[in-house]
């Protein structure tokens, strides 16, 4: 480094130290917990709570809950990719599409070609990771190939997208030629949720427990971090709270979640299949599976947006492509990574959705693209490129979910909840552009 | 005055850009030393700033040949430049506006821990030891740079090209968005890096600038240069001639002469 110690600094400049404030607000600003995506997650509850009361205070069960949440963990999976990709200055048409391809070639492969190929009959050991390994490159490919055409050849993602949007869709029909697949691996299916597709009661508690280890121990390695460097820290009971309430929060879902039992149908089988009194017998559900999946997807993600040089370049291109072209950075190779996270992230989605249906028919996944960019949108992300969170779009997805669930629950149809969905989004956005107007 | 002798730091060699019909940089040979400051100066759309995207690698040469130390090297983009230590202080400054002070320090070129994620804590740390000493009034590390003013973004590119060892530097209207003292700050820092012994090229409009700072002075006009000329040998109304008419002192006729004496 070069030796600049005797460059006389500017005088009468000195910035002064934030004064110690004792508002609410500078409380809370000492937690240094995002301020938008509390307000949100304030949204979320608010619009629960409303549906709750308005149906006449039956909306806020542990059944009605785990059954919103799996119809939104697909939207939400993808709305982390999605992110990435808006914030990269670039837009994802193709994924609704997209899902249904690789949906549907779960269908046929554990179907038809499996068994086949295999010789083994329907019950192909495995084949449930074959199907989804499978997926997995499938949807990688596909996002490769759009990203290449947008990075390298310099099409416009919307155009590139949109044809996906089309062709991939069209693909789907010859894939089956026009017929719905249905039969999957039974194991395969526990990744659509619902009693048995859940880790259960034990289970469901010690993710809990997981859950808080880890939160305490994030919450003490960055505090230990920064005092390693002297960085100003948070105030203890800052952290002594933040911990309380993120425990708190997870072991109340757990509790939650484990308040939700089998149906009496598949409790009396089970009784029956291990020799125990049906009378009074209730089996915790807990977390099903792709909340769990949707909970891993969310931190690898974050982790990725926030933790790697990949998350670090997507946002810094976002923010000013020509900086990033000027760093150094591979920006070509960012954007076409960006694409493939989404193919992947297709491929669960797709396997929850063909999961949930124990089959594939051709328009599952139609209109994903259009929530998904809500979620995205409602949870912060900006069109503008540079601004958003994984979080966020999760939290967005759980919003359009909350919404769109409340209303069916007091019996409004799918044609009002779509007019719902857009005046929210419309009002999302419109807030958040007021906000950040007054903000600079 | 500093002697143009031994072997260059660098050396452009006839390098043309051509943008579309418009040839940019035309033929143009230049070289720096240790320790030298070239002040490039020339009117809007002369070709110094596209001249100097070719160096940095962010743009490149329709032909031509840059030498580093005397030998011949390729830059085909800006981690090439960065390679041999070729750093640049953009006159947009090139900033992400929506990272921090360390993530724009550190773009492109992360500290990471030994399982490949970033170690912000440790570019953190960098970046306040660097900004204590280039501008101790530094001390948002963590908001977006898009809220600082303008000398601290400033203060943000210029520490991105001092921190990674540059050996050559070249600055582009360094102090063109700055107040009288950040200008003066940057002043001495170029003298401090001269001392040092990087080469900088200096682009500015200030003619000042150019004099109090400078060792020679290259005239562009047109994409060519008119003159490289040593500071002590020329005055002010000399290079300004030079910069308006694209000729050498000793060619301008009568009638130009009158004719910048009533423009200046």
């Amino acid at each position: 480094m070069a030796n600049v110690a005797d460059v006389a600094p500017v005088p009468g400049q000195t910035q002064a130290e934030p004064p110690t404030r004792t508002s609410i607000r500078g409380l809370f600003a000492q937690t240094e917990i995002d301020s938008r995506l509390f307000g949100m997650l304030i949204a979320f509850v608010l619009i629960l709570v409303t549906f709750h009361i308005l149906s006449g205070g039956t909306l806020i069960q542990p059944d009605n809950m785990i059954t919103m949440s799996v119809q939104a963990a697909g939207i939400a999976i993808i709305a982390t990719g999605m992110v990435l990709v808006i914030v990269s200055r670039n837009i994802d048409l193709s994924v609704g599409s997209l899902v249904g391809l690789i949906s549907m070639s779960y269908a046929l492969w554990m179907t038809d070609w499996f068994p086949r190929i295999f010789g083994l009959g329907p019950d192909v050991p495995f084949q449930w990771l074959l199907a989804l390994a499978l997926g997995i490159g499938m949807g990688a490919a596909v996002g490769a190939l759009q990203g290449f055409i947008i990075a390298y050849i310099g099409v416009p993602s919307f155009i590139v997208t949109l044809g996906g949007l089309l062709s991939i869709r069209g693909l789907v029909w010859y894939q089956s030629e026009g017929a719905a697949v249905v039969g999957l691996d039974p194991t395969f299916d526990l990744i659509g949720g619902g009693a048995l597709g859940s880790v259960g009661g034990l289970i469901t508690w010690i993710l809990g427990i997981v859950g808080c280890v880890a939160i305490i121990a994030i919450l003490y390695n960055s505090r230990r971090q920064r005092r390693r460097y002297n960085f100003p820290v948070r105030p203890m009971w800052a952290e002594v709270l933040l911990g309380a309430v993120g425990c708190g929060v997870v072991l109340a879902l757990a509790w939650f979640a484990n308040n939700a039992f089998w149906p009496k149908g598949l409790a009396d089988q089970y009784a029956i299949d291990h020799h125990v009194d049906p009378n009074g017998l209730q089996i915790p559900i807990g977390f099903p599976y792709p909340i769990v999946l949707l909970v891993i997807v969310t931190l690898v993600m974050t982790f990725i947006a926030t933790r790697r040089r990949f998350g670090r370049y997507v946002y810094a291109y976002g923010g000013n492509p020509d900086a990033a072209e000027l760093a150094g950075i591979n920006t070509r190779w960012t954007i076409l990574k960006t694409y493939v996270l989404m193919g992947i992230l297709c491929a669960f989605a797709a396997a929850i959705a063909a999961a949930r249906l124990n089959g594939s028919t051709l328009d599952i996944g139609t209109s994903y693209e259009l929530y998904v960019i809500a979620a995205a949108v409602v949870g912060g992300t900006s069109f503008a490129g540079g601004i958003g969170t994984i979080p966020g779009a999760v939290l967005g997805a759980f919003v359009l979910a909350a919404l769109n669930y409340g209303l069916s629950f007091i019996g409004v149809n799918s044609p009002g909840q779509n007019v719902a969905a857009g005046v929210v989004l419309i009002l999302a956005v419109g807030f958040d552009t007021l906000n950040r107007r007054r903000g600079s | 005055m500093t002697v143009a002798q031994g072997t260059p730091l660098v050396e452009m060699r006839n390098i043309n850009v051509a943008f579309g019909g418009v040839h940019a940089v035309r033929d143009v040979t230049i070289d720096l030393h240790p320790g030298e400051v070239i002040g490039l100066v020339g009117g809007n759309g002369a070709g110094k700033s596209t001249l100097m995207r070719v160096l940095s690698g962010a743009h490149p040469a329709d032909s031509g040949e840059i030498l580093v130390d005397g030998k011949p090297v390729v830059i085909k983009n800006p981690r090439d430049a960065k390679a041999f230590n070729i750093e640049t202080i953009y006159q947009t400054l090139a900033l992400a506006d929506n990272l921090d002070a360390p993530g724009n320090l550190f773009l492109g070129r992360e500290k990471t821990t030994r399982f490949g994620s970033l170690d912000d804590s440790s570019m953190e740390s960098e970046t306040r030891k660097i900004m204590a000493r280039l501008n101790p009034n530094f001390t948002n590390f963590v908001q977006p740079v898009k809220s600082l003013s303008g000398g601290q973004r400033q203060a943000v590119a210029i520490a991105r090209a001092v921190y990674f060892n540059a050996r050559i530097l070249i600055m582009d209207e360094p102090t063109a968005a700055l107040g009288p003292a950040e200008t003066a700050q940057v002043r001495n820092l170029v003298r401090q890096l001269k001392e040092e012994g990087i080469g900088i090229f200096l682009i500015s409009h200030d003619i000042h600038d150019v004099f109090d700072l400078s060792d020679r002075i290259s005239v562009m006009y047109h994409g060519r240069i008119v003159d490289t000329v040593n500071k002590n040998e020329v005055d002010a109304d000399a290079v300004l001639g030079m910069i308006i008419l694209g000729k050498k002192p000793g060619e301008v006729s009568e009638k130009e002469l009158a004719e910048i004496e009533l423009r200046g």
